[in-house]
C-alpha cells in the first residue's frame, strides 16, 4: 500500500529536484539578493529598484522593450496571418511556407550577422557592400548608418531581425487554424457580397482571434527577454539597450549582483500577469 | 473589363506579392552564402550580388574562408563543442520529463494539482531570475565552465515545456489502454515502457527537435555558465566574439555563420513535419 502511494514520486523526483534546483530556489534567492548591495553584503531596501526605474540607460532600455513588444508582436502575428491566408491560395504553398519558416532554424547570433551584413555601411562615394545601402545608391541617395542612426532607425532595424526569424512561427500556427475554418463560411460571406478584405476582417480574423491572442501572448513573453540580437549587433550602444542586455552587463561587466537581480525581478513582474492567466485557465480546465 | 480579366489580374498580383515577400526573406541568407565563398579582396570592394552580373566572365570563388575559420579562428573546435553540449542537453531533460509527464497524466496522488501548477508557473519564469544564484553554486562546486554544468542547466530550463507538452499528449491517450493493462496486472513501469513510450514517439520527436534547436542556437545560457573560454565555447559564443574582433571581415564571419546553420537547417528540413506538429501541440490546445 505504501509503495503504491510512493510510486508517483519515483517518477517525479528527478524532475522536481532539477526544477527546484534550477528554477524555484534560484528565483527566490534572486528576489532576496535584489534587496542587497553590489556584493550582497549590505541591505539596501528598495535602492536597486529606485536605480532600475530612474537610471537614464535603464529608462532607454524600458522604452526599447516597449518598442520591441509593440512592433515585434504586431508585425510577426499580423504578417504571419496575412502570409498564411495568401499562401493558402497558391499551389506552391509548401515551398514558400518553408522559406518563410526557415529562419526559425537559424540562431539569433547567426541571424544578427546575416543582417549586420545587410545593413553594412560605408561612407558615400565608395562602393557599398551592404545590399540596403547599395539599393539607396542606385537611387542616388546617401548611405544610411542603419545601426547607429538613433533612436528609431537602429531600433527598428534590430526588431526587423527578430521579425525575420519569428514570422514563420506565427504563420505556421495561424495557417493550421485557418485551414480548420470550414470553407463554407468564407464562401457564404463572398456570396453575400463581401470583398476579400471584408472576408479577412469580418470572418477570418474573428474566427482566428483565440489563436491570435495565445500567439500574441507567447510573443510578448518571449520578446520581453530579447537579448542575443542586441548583444551581437550593437551591444546596447547608440540607444539600443534592452532590459535583458542590461541585466547581463550589470552581472558580468559591473559585477553588481543587487542591481542585476532587481532587473531580473522586474522582468518577472512583467510576465506575472501572463503566468496568473495561465494558472487560472489551468484551474478552470482541471475542474471540468 | 470582364470578370475573367480582373480575376487573372488579381491572380497575377497575388503571385507577384508572394514571390516578392519570399525573395525578401531569402536574399539575406543568399548574400551570406555567396560571400562565404568569395576572396577577401572582392568582398571588401564589391557587393556579393555582382557575382551574378559577371557570372559568365570571371567569378572568383574560394574555399579558403572556410579553411581559415575552421582551423585558425576556432570554429572547428566550437562546432564540436556545440554537439557535445547539445546532444546530452537534449536527451537528459527529455528522459526526465517523460517519467514526470506519465506520473502527472495517469497517476492520482496527493499534491498532483499543486505540482502541475508549479510547472505551469515555471513555463514563463525568465531565466534571468536564476543566473546569479546558480552561477555562484557552480563556481563553488567547479561546475562553471564545464559541459556537465551546462547540460544540467539546459535540462532545468527545458523541463517545464517538455513536461507540459508531453503531459498534454500522454493524458490524451485512450483510457482503455491503461485500464486493461492494469487489469492484466501490469506494473506502472511496464505500462510506461511498453504502452506510453511507443505511442509517444511523434511528440518525443517534436520535442527532441525543439530542444535540439533551442540548445544549438542558445547564446545566453552558454555565455553565463561557460564564459568565454574557447575550449568549451559553443559555436554561437565563438561567432559572437568573432563579430567583435573580425567585424569587417565579412568573408570570414559569413563562412562561420554558414557552418553554424548547416546542422540546424538539416534537422529542420529533415524533420520539419515533426517540428510543425510540435509547435501546434504546444501553442494551440484543442
Amino acid at each position: 500500500m505504501y509503495t503504491k502511494r510512493l510510486t508517483p514520486w519515483f517518477y517525479l523526483i528527478p524532475a522536481l529536484a532539477i526544477l527546484g534546483f534550477f528554477l524555484v530556489y534560484p528565483s527566490f534567492h534572486t528576489l532576496y539578493l535584489s534587496f542587497f548591495g553590489k556584493r550582497s553584503h549590505t541591505f539596501v531596501g528598495a535602492g536597486n529598484y529606485i536605480y532600475v526605474f530612474t537610471n537614464r540607460v535603464m529608462l532607454t532600455a524600458f522604452r526599447n522593450n516597449v518598442l520591441w513588444v509593440a512592433v515585434f508582436t504586431t508585425v510577426t502575428v499580423f504578417l504571419g496571418l496575412i502570409l498564411a491566408v495568401l499562401f493558402d491560395r497558391v499551389k506552391y504553398e509548401v515551398i514558400v511556407k518553408s522559406i518563410i519558416f526557415m529562419p526559425m532554424a537559424i540562431s539569433f547570433v547567426s541571424a544578427s550577422v546575416i543582417w549586420k551584413f545587410v545593413y553594412a555601411f560605408k561612407p558615400g562615394g565608395t562602393p557599398q557592400i551592404g545590399i540596403l545601402n547599395a539599393l539607396l545608391d542606385t537611387f542616388h541617395l546617401p548611405p544610411v548608418a542603419w545601426l547607429i542612426e538613433k533612436p528609431w532607425i537602429n531600433n527598428f532595424c534590430l526588431v526587423a531581425v527578430g521579425v525575420w526569424v519569428w514570422t514563420g512561427f506565427c504563420m505556421v500556427v495561424l495557417s493550421a487554424s485557418y485551414k480548420s475554418i470550414p470553407k463554407q463560411f468564407l464562401e457564404a460571406a463572398r456570396i453575400d457580397g463581401a470583398g476579400e478584405w471584408g472576408v479577412f476582417w469580418k470572418v477570418i480574423l474573428p474566427l482566428l482571434m483565440p489563436t491570435v491572442i495565445v500567439l500574441a501572448t507567447t510573443m510578448v513573453v518571449f520578446v520581453l527577454k530579447i537579448f542575443d540580437i542586441v548583444y551581437v549587433m550593437t551591444n546596447g550602444n547608440f540607444g539600443t539597450e534592452v532590459i535583458a542586455n542590461r541585466m547581463y552587463k550589470e552581472m558580468f561587466l559591473f559585477r553588481n549582483f543587487g542591481r542585476s537581480s532587481a532587473i531580473a525581478v522586474v522582468l518577472l513582474l512583467l510576465v506575472l500577469p501572463v503566468m496568473l492567466l495561465n494558472l487560472r485557465r489551468f484551474r478552470r480546465e482541471e475542474r471540468r | 473589363m470582364t470578370e475573367k480579366m480582373s480575376r487573372s489580374l488579381s491572380r497575377g498580383l497575388l503571385h507577384t506579392v508572394i514571390i516578392f515577400i519570399t525573395l525578401l526573406w531569402l536574399i539575406p541568407t543568399i548574400g551570406v552564402l555567396v560571400t562565404s565563398f568569395r576572396p577577401a579582396q572582392d568582398v571588401a570592394n564589391s557587393g556579393w550580388w555582382t557575382v551574378f552580373e559577371s557570372i559568365f566572365s570571371s567569378v572568383r570563388l574560394t574555399l579558403r574562408n572556410y579553411e581559415v575559420v575552421l582551423s585558425r579562428l576556432g570554429i572547428g573546435r566550437a562546432f564540436l563543442n556545440s554537439f557535445l553540449i547539445t546532444l546530452p542537453a537534449t536527451l537528459i531533460p527529455l528522459g526526465i520529463a517523460l517519467f514526470a509527464a506519465y506520473a502527472l497524466a495517469w497517476m492520482r496522488f496527493f499534491a498532483r494539482t499543486f505540482v502541475f501548477m508549479i510547472i505551469i508557473a515555471l513555463l514563463v519564469v525568465p531565466l534571468q531570475m536564476t543566473f546569479i544564484p546558480i552561477l555562484q553554486i557552480f563556481n563553488k562546486s567547479s561546475l562553471a565552465g564545464t559541459f556537465p554544468g551546462i547540460w544540467l542547466a539546459h535540462s532545468g530550463y527545458g523541463l517545464p515545456l517538455a513536461i507540459y507538452m508531453l503531459y498534454n499528449f500522454i493524458s490524451g491517450l485512450p483510457k482503455e489502454l491503461f485500464d486493461s493493462a492494469a487489469i492484466d496486472g501490469a506494473p506502472p513501469f511496464y505500462i510506461f515502457l511498453y504502452i506510453v513510450l511507443p505511442l509517444s514517439v511523434p511528440i518525443i520527436a517534436s520535442l527532441t527537435i525543439f530542444q535540439f534547436l533551442w540548445v544549438w542556437n542558445d547564446l545566453l545560457v552558454a555565455l553565463i555558465y561557460l564564459g568565454g573560454t574557447p575550449d568549451v565555447a559553443p559555436i554561437t559564443v565563438q561567432i559572437s566574439s568573432l563579430v567583435g574582433s573580425y567585424g569587417q571581415d565579412w568573408e570570414l564571419l559569413t563562412a562561420a555563420v554558414f557552418i553554424s546553420i548547416v546542422p540546424s537547417l538539416a534537422v529542420f528540413f529533415g524533420l520539419q513535419r515533426y517540428f510543425v506538429r510540435g509547435i501546434l501541440a504546444g501553442s494551440i490546445k484543442e
